[in-house]
């Protein structure tokens, strides 16, 4: 079995238009089997392009990358986007970690040039902007649910800025992720939905999955070693995990029919290059069909993995029947899985509508190393964290961060910001715990459906966990996508974002139909008392004969006309 | 001849199509709410008006929504015949965003500078607009979000700001509510016709329900509607009085309603694609052009 380092050619515009920038494409699937039986998909789409979104000279003829995106990055003078659009959670200790973490619901953040005046602002209307493109509610970010992050959130792309006043952070965790988001995601890849592939994303089969994200990052990326020449990246990325159960029907035995209903035919035309990654080190257990002589390792979150490659541009791989579909069938039971060094969870105790805690659990499984970490809590003003009960303890000993930042809410207009940096002990349990009150929102502020709960978006742990294999540093080398997306500083260990869980929080609600009760009671009260004392004090009776009967009524007209007494 | 059919052609004065279909209900019960819009939706994509004149607003989501036993589907037929979700769809304001405030501006235009396009409805005075709207109504009320109410009243005096505005060529506008027609009874701004599924004091009732997914798919009158748009196509000639035929009392249980007295023209005149479809300008030619023929270059500049 050779590994082969494959090579790939970036497209050339046509020789007549030299001054247009270069731009290449590139799309990779990578399916990694689960130990739980479940099986994972991963798809990446990368667009590169030299064009200097910041220089004098107006970008206007588009090719490859997308206009809507880019008119976006050019408008509100964007250096780095990040939105993420998830539906489910990603469960580490079941599956192990994802290649592109993502939280529930919504996530945007934006790096800002340094050019930009107004950052509230103009971070206001590309909210607003990006709603109308994703499909999406992102027009409810406001100052309520932004926060500005100092440590967390560095730069994924090139750039020594440490004005962290340029930075926005938002998650919507009420956010949900159906046919629309995925409509406008798809449309902004060079093929659409039609060739390579793309042709895979059906959504009757990805919404049925226990775990849908997809994400669009722009960033600025070197082009070599040396860093002279910068170019815009955008990778679109989708994350599904299957289940065994819905999806196949308990069988462990997985195909591309199986998963998305549909088989590949055709690399993109405009991609220089188109790749399927099965994970086959744990191959033993289970066995590949197609057979293909292409294997390539990879470094990928700490882990030497053997990858089988699958070249779609290759008019070999789709073999006679003109369509590549993938099987992979289990013999045998796995073995152990690796176990996730870095693991949270986040819950909140507590009885009643008035009080409670919010607990964050993080776990360090290394067994000798520890290791520091970076505790990123955004919560609503609506739950007033008291901060003087704020404890942090590893194995029953108080353990304090070395770097705190906390930003305190203001009723209405700023979410509490906590950030801590946490050296965690190796195998060991680290709990943060924090005390809260429920506030009572006013009348208007109550969504049309309070009884679900109120969402607090999930908290975001990041850390340079140590590696078993060395990393490798040079981002400029050619590597599978999957393994390139979170630059690589050192050798030994790599960087990994960890998402808690959102939480769903009861406020106390009052009973919208009150009003309509209380008017009710009190004008049938009025009604009823002040009615009877005025009809008793005003109330005369006066005497009334009955009317007579037919024969006296004519007897009275005669004897009217007679003029004589009546009856 | 040929310029009478031509004539007729251009005798509806409007050149652009728009739509702003609303389902006003929330929750997973209300689901044939959601399926009344999407199915209408479908309709007027298929007979030729794109996603970007179509404003489309749903208050919940019931395709991806966690008690849906088939995601990202949403079924108007029983035994899931037919995906009125589909793969290609484009919801322009959806969940909390549906409030009477954000109907009011997208009709009236007052919306925020930073309103994307795909949020507004742009239409001008050459715009046919085609109205829908859905969900739990009384008389004179529709409910939006079990949370607040738009009366007749003031859909009447935005509908009169449309008109001063110069916002609309003409207005369809089609209810399916309990009590809807007395949605329309105050409407006094010309051009303007309604449609809609039952009259003061009767409410509209639903279809039937599927077993599978567990409740009740879509509303009578809308279904039948759905199925009376299914044969009509984009050179269809249909006209309105046969869409006032859709739904009699025998199916609909309710007795639906119209009201042309505010059209100017004769509802017999008016096409069913006038506002359901996309207008095409189409030119005749008399002469005759062979494609086969060689391409002569453009001379060099």
């Amino acid at each position: 079995m050779a590994i082969r380092r494959l090579k790939h050619t970036r497209t050339h515009a046509h020789a007549c238009m030299l001054q247009t920038p270069l731009d290449d494409f590139q799309e990779e699937l990578v399916i990694r089997p689960l130990h739980s039986g479940d099986i994972y998909a991963s798809f990446q789409f990368r667009t590169v392009w030299d064009a200097d979104f910041m220089g004098d000279q107006k970008v206007s003829h588009y090719r490859l990358f997308p206009k809507s995106l880019g008119q976006v990055i050019t408008k509100f003078s964007v250096r780095e986007l990040h939105i993420s659009f998830t539906q489910g959670y990603w469960r580490t200790m079941q599956w192990g970690q994802p290649y592109l973490p993502s939280p529930p619901g919504a996530e945007l953040w934006v790096w800002f040039q340094d050019t930009v005046t107004d950052v509230d602002g103009t971070w206001k209307e590309l909210t607003n902007v990006l709603s109308g493109i994703f499909c999406a509610s992102l027009n409810f970010i406001d100052s309520t649910n932004t926060v500005q992050p100092s440590a967390s959130f560095k730069p994924l792309g090139i750039g020594n800025v440490t004005d962290h006043s340029f930075l926005r952070y938002a998650t919507l965790p009420r956010e949900i992720v159906c046919t629309e988001n995925l409509t406008p995601w798809k449309k902004l890849l060079p093929c659409g939905s039609k060739a390579g592939l793309s042709v895979l994303l059906k959504s009757e089969k990805l919404f049925h999955s226990t775990f849908h994200s997809q994400a669009v990052h722009v960033r600025p990326v070197c082009q070599d070693p040396q860093c002279r020449t910068t170019s815009m990246e955008l990778r679109q990325t989708l994350n599904v995990v299957f289940d065994l159960h819905t999806s196949g029907q308990g069988k462990r035995e997985w195909s591309l029919f199986k998963m998305f209903s549909r088989t590949l035919t055709e690399a993109c035309p405009l991609a220089s290059s188109s790749k399927v990654y099965v994970d086959v080190t744990d191959n033993p257990q289970f066995e590949l069909s197609p057979a293909t002589p292409l294997l390539t390792q990879a470094v990928v979150l700490g882990d030497r993995r053997t990858y089988s490659v699958y070249d779609l541009t290759q008019q070999a791989s789709f073999g006679s029947s003109r369509s590549l579909n993938m099987l992979l069938r289990w013999k045998a039971a796995d073995g152990e899985m690796l176990r996730p060094l870095l693991h949270s969870e986040r819950y909140v105790a507590g009885y009643g509508l008035q009080a409670g805690e919010i607990h964050t659990l993080i776990y360090n499984h290394h067994p000798y190393r520890a290791f520091p970490v970076l505790l990123l809590s955004a919560v609503p003003w609506y739950l007033r964290l008291y901060i003087h009960t704020l404890t942090v303890s590893s194995k029953g000993k108080d353990n304090r961060p070395s770097y705190i930042h906390y930003q305190p809410s203001k009723d209405r207009e700023r979410p509490h910001l906590l950030e801590m940096l946490l050296q965690l002990p190796p195998n060991s349990v680290t709990e943060v715990t924090v005390e809260f009150e429920r506030a009572l929102l006013k009348w208007t502020e109550y969504t049309p459906d309070p009884n679900h709960g109120f969402y607090v978006g999930s908290s975001v742990i990041s850390a340079l966990v140590p590696s078993v294999v060395a990393m490798d540093t040079n981002s400029t080398l050619d590597r599978p996508l999957f393994s390139s997306f979170f630059p690589c500083k050192e050798e030994a260990s790599y960087f990994m974002r960890v998402y808690t869980e959102p939480l769903l929080v009861n406020l106390p609600t009052p009973d919208f139909s009150m009003p309509y009760n209380v008017i009710c009671l009190t004008c049938t009260v009025v009604a009823v008392g002040y009615g009877s004392l005025y009809n008793l004090l005003t109330r005369t009776f006066q005497v009334d004969e009955p009317s007579p009967g037919l024969a006296k009524r004519i007897a009275n007209v005669i004897r009217r006309f007679r003029g004589v007494p009546l009856l | 001849d040929l310029n009478d059919k031509a004539g007729q052609f251009f005798n509806s004065g409007h050149t652009n199509n728009w739509a702003v279909l609303v389902c006003t209900s929330r929750f997973w019960f209300n689901y044939r709410h959601v399926a009344n819009t999407l199915s209408v939706y479908r309709s007027v994509k298929r007979l030729g008006i794109p996603d970007s004149r179509i404003v489309l607003m749903l208050a919940d989501d019931m395709a991806c929504n966690h008690r849906n036993p088939k995601p990202a589907t949403v079924f108007s037929h029983k035994n899931m015949e037919l995906n009125v979700y589909g793969d290609d769809v484009e919801v322009d304001y959806r969940g909390y965003e549906v409030t009477v405030e954000n109907f009011l501006r997208v009709l009236t235009g007052r919306l925020p500078a930073s309103t994307p396009r795909s949020k507004r409805l742009l239409s001008d005075d050459r715009s046919n607009i085609l109205i829908y709207l859905t969900g739990h109504g009384g008389n004179g009320f529709l409910k939006f979000q079990d949370s607040e109410e738009i009366s007749n009243v003031e859909l009447a005096d935005a509908f009169e700001q449309m008109w001063q505005k110069r916002r609309y060529n003409e207005l369809l506008f089609i209810i399916d509510t309990c009590q809807g027609a007395s949605m329309y009874e105050r409407f006094y701004s010309p051009n303007l016709m309604a449609l809609a599924s039952s009259q003061v004091g009767e409410d509209s009732l639903s279809h039937q329900p599927d077993l599978a997914i567990g409740v009740h798919l879509m509303d009578r009158y809308t279904f039948y509607l759905l199925e009376f748009l299914e044969d009509i196509h984009p050179s269809s000639t249909t006209n309105m009085n046969q869409l006032f035929k859709v739904c009699p009392k025998s199916q609909c249980v309710s007795t639906p309603g119209h009201r042309t007295d505010l059209f100017l023209r004769d509802p017999g005149r008016v096409l069913i694609t006038d506002f359901f479809g996309s207008v095409r300008k189409v030119e005749i030619t008399m002469e005759t052009i062979n494609l086969s023929s060689p391409m002569e270059p453009l001379p060099e500049r």
